[in-house]
């Protein structure tokens, strides 16, 4: 009795998980990719047509030209967050005053969501009423259309971005940091190494795992984005902000081409995937100089 | 230069910087104070000239604000629980016990981290209206409750209880939820505080997900009611910033209390948000 509860235990514990991860996760996943193959409004039933939508989307110019816009705001967003949330690790790192705070404060607004966020950057960057442009207002500056030029509101989608999610790959780098052994900067100062050295031969190549993680992470976060373009520009001016996934958002929802929108979202998984595989791989390729 | 006059610089610098992180925060608060002429008066007045709490009994008023409130307290809330729930059961079985399709389930949990929302946002939607959860506030409860992030940190805390402790309540012939409620779950606070706290806040901040689900108003999370009210073709700032700001509290309050589980959380999991 005893025997056979302890064999049945496990898997009536993980049931629960299971089953909803089962009807929520897996087959969603299975099913949009069978849709990805049909043309589907909903309303009728899905009816096969092979490879139809992934033509279609290849042979869609405003695809490319959405795709290599995300591709631009998730390139410019994972540099910036990573080297910012770096640096600000390594300050905050050393046992300088009041870090406790200035840790708290660069962590705030990960706290938020990006509605929220959205939602602030808005009302701070408004043209007529905002007071960024005050500020350059009394700077004898000229004002600045901030959200309504296609250039500065990439600019500043890209900004808020980076200003949202600093704080927390801040932390993650600064548990990386607190796992470098203090004896290596102690013999590295025996050998007169200066600062930078230090930084280039231990801090970097020792936080590499730290590092990938949050490049990983990071990369993935950029191409999900989605609330905090809603409320800060609606993808726009025109469609200048607008990025992959507010396009499949828009052909689902709005247009009703479920199998086009289907057939974007297995490209989004494709990319995702294939760039975490390239980022490990690259960074095991490289070795650790250390083990 | 001497270090003292370096050190001085190196503070004001990094003082600069913050600046950037909390003043908008701040800017929001002091606007969402003032009064509806003196919000768009140019220039600007810094501080309000007469502090108004209008704009927050206005957004309480009118509207459903109340309603908005109350739904995204009961979401967090309650997939919250069921978060802690199932995920703690899922985390112990993976850690405890040497089951068949052990390894298989947990690279099933992990795996799926690499399909988000986004991803599988048409068809969610259509599983939903087909089992009727469609515009349920149940219908964005359940679905993220299984999430990967809660099992995987879960599990790795639980695999450092020794297994002398359950093997000894077997022994004295504990059932095993009995041994999973009354020894497990109280060893393991560390690990469901956090998650507690993490769930709490996912939650709260989603938009995505309940946007998609939720299409009567009475139904509208806070996040999603903002997001509306922003669409809109004119934006009513003076309620839309108050707003802003009742939507910050409650994190900001977890934050306070709570901060240390944040490095925590983040350290153990590296993972996810």
């Amino acid at each position: 009795m005893y025997r056979w509860k302890k064999k049945i235990a496990p898997y009536l514990f993980v049931l629960p998980n299971l089953i909803i991860f089962g009807i929520f996760i897996v087959f969603p996943a299975l099913f949009g990719f069978y849709v990805s193959f049909t043309e589907w409004d909903v309303l009728t039933s899905p009816e096969f047509i092979g490879l139809g939508n992934f033509i279609k989307l290849f042979q869609s110019a405003e695809f490319w030209t959405i795709l290599s816009r995300t591709l631009i705001y998730v390139f410019s967003v994972v540099p910036i967050t990573f080297g910012l949330s770096m640096v600000l690790a390594i300050i905050l790192d050393r046992n300088i005053k009041a870090k406790g705070f200035f840790r708290a404060i660069f962590y705030l607004p990960t706290m938020l969501s990006f509605i929220v966020i959205g939602v602030s950057w808005r009302w701070i960057l408004g043209n007529n009423f905002g007071i960024l442009n005050y500020l350059l207002d009394l700077a004898g500056m000229a004002p600045v259309n901030w959200l309504t030029n296609a250039t500065t509101a990439t600019i500043m989608v890209i900004f808020a971005t980076v200003w949202a999610r600093v704080g927390y790959f801040m932390v993650m780098f600064i548990a990386g940091l607190q796992g470098i052994p203090g004896v290596y900067y102690e013999a590295a100062k025996i050998d007169g190494a200066s600062k930078w050295q230090q930084f280039r031969h231990i801090t970097f190549p020792l936080l590499k795992p730290t590092s990938l993680v949050v490049v990983v992470l990071s990369t993935i976060q950029a191409f999900k984005m989605f609330g905090l373009i809603k409320v800060m520009t609606t993808g726009g001016p025109g469609d200048s902000t607008t990025y992959l996934v507010q396009e499949i958002y828009q052909q689902a929802f709005q247009v009703g081409d479920m199998g086009y929108a289907s057939a974007m979202s297995v490209m989004l998984f494709l990319i995702l995937g294939l760039l975490t595989i390239v980022q490990f791989k690259v960074s095991n390729r490289g070795g650790n100089a250390y083990e | 230069m001497n270090n003292k006059v370096k050190n001085i610089l190196w503070y004001v610098i990094l003082l600069s910087f913050s600046l950037i992180f909390v003043l908008p925060i701040i800017w929001i608060f002091i606007s969402s104070l003032k009064t509806s002429n003196e919000i768009f008066s140019w220039p600007p007045t810094i501080l309000p000239n007469e502090v108004t709490f209008s704009n927050y009994i206005t957004a309480f008023s009118k509207g459903n604000f109340v309603t908005y409130f109350k739904n995204s307290i009961f979401v967090a809330v309650t997939a919250t629980a069921l978060t802690l729930l199932i995920n703690s059961m899922a985390g112990y079985a993976l850690a405890k016990f040497d089951f068949k399709g052990n390894k298989v389930i947990f690279f099933l949990f992990i795996a799926t981290l690499m399909i988000p929302l986004q991803v599988i946002m048409v068809p969610i939607f259509i599983v939903l209206r087909n089992l009727g959860l469609y515009n349920s506030l149940w219908g964005i409860i359940i679905p993220p409750a299984a999430t990967p992030t809660g099992v995987f940190l879960v599990r790795q805390y639980m695999t450092t209880i020794p297994d002398e402790v359950l093997e000894s309540a077997r022994i004295d012939g504990a059932s095993e939820w009995r041994i999973f409620s009354m020894i497990i779950l109280p060893l393991s606070k560390p690990v469901l505080t956090a998650l507690t706290i993490f769930s709490f806040m996912w939650r709260w901040n989603d938009f995505l997900w309940p946007f998609v689900v939720l299409s009567t108003e009475s139904k509208y999370t806070i996040q999603v009611a903002i997001a509306n009210f922003v669409g809109q073709f004119s934006v009513d700032w003076n309620s839309l910033l108050a707003m802003n700001i009742v939507a910050m509290i409650p994190v900001l309050l977890v934050f306070l209390f709570f901060q240390r589980y944040f490095v925590k959380g983040i350290a153990m999991s590296g993972m996810k948000m």
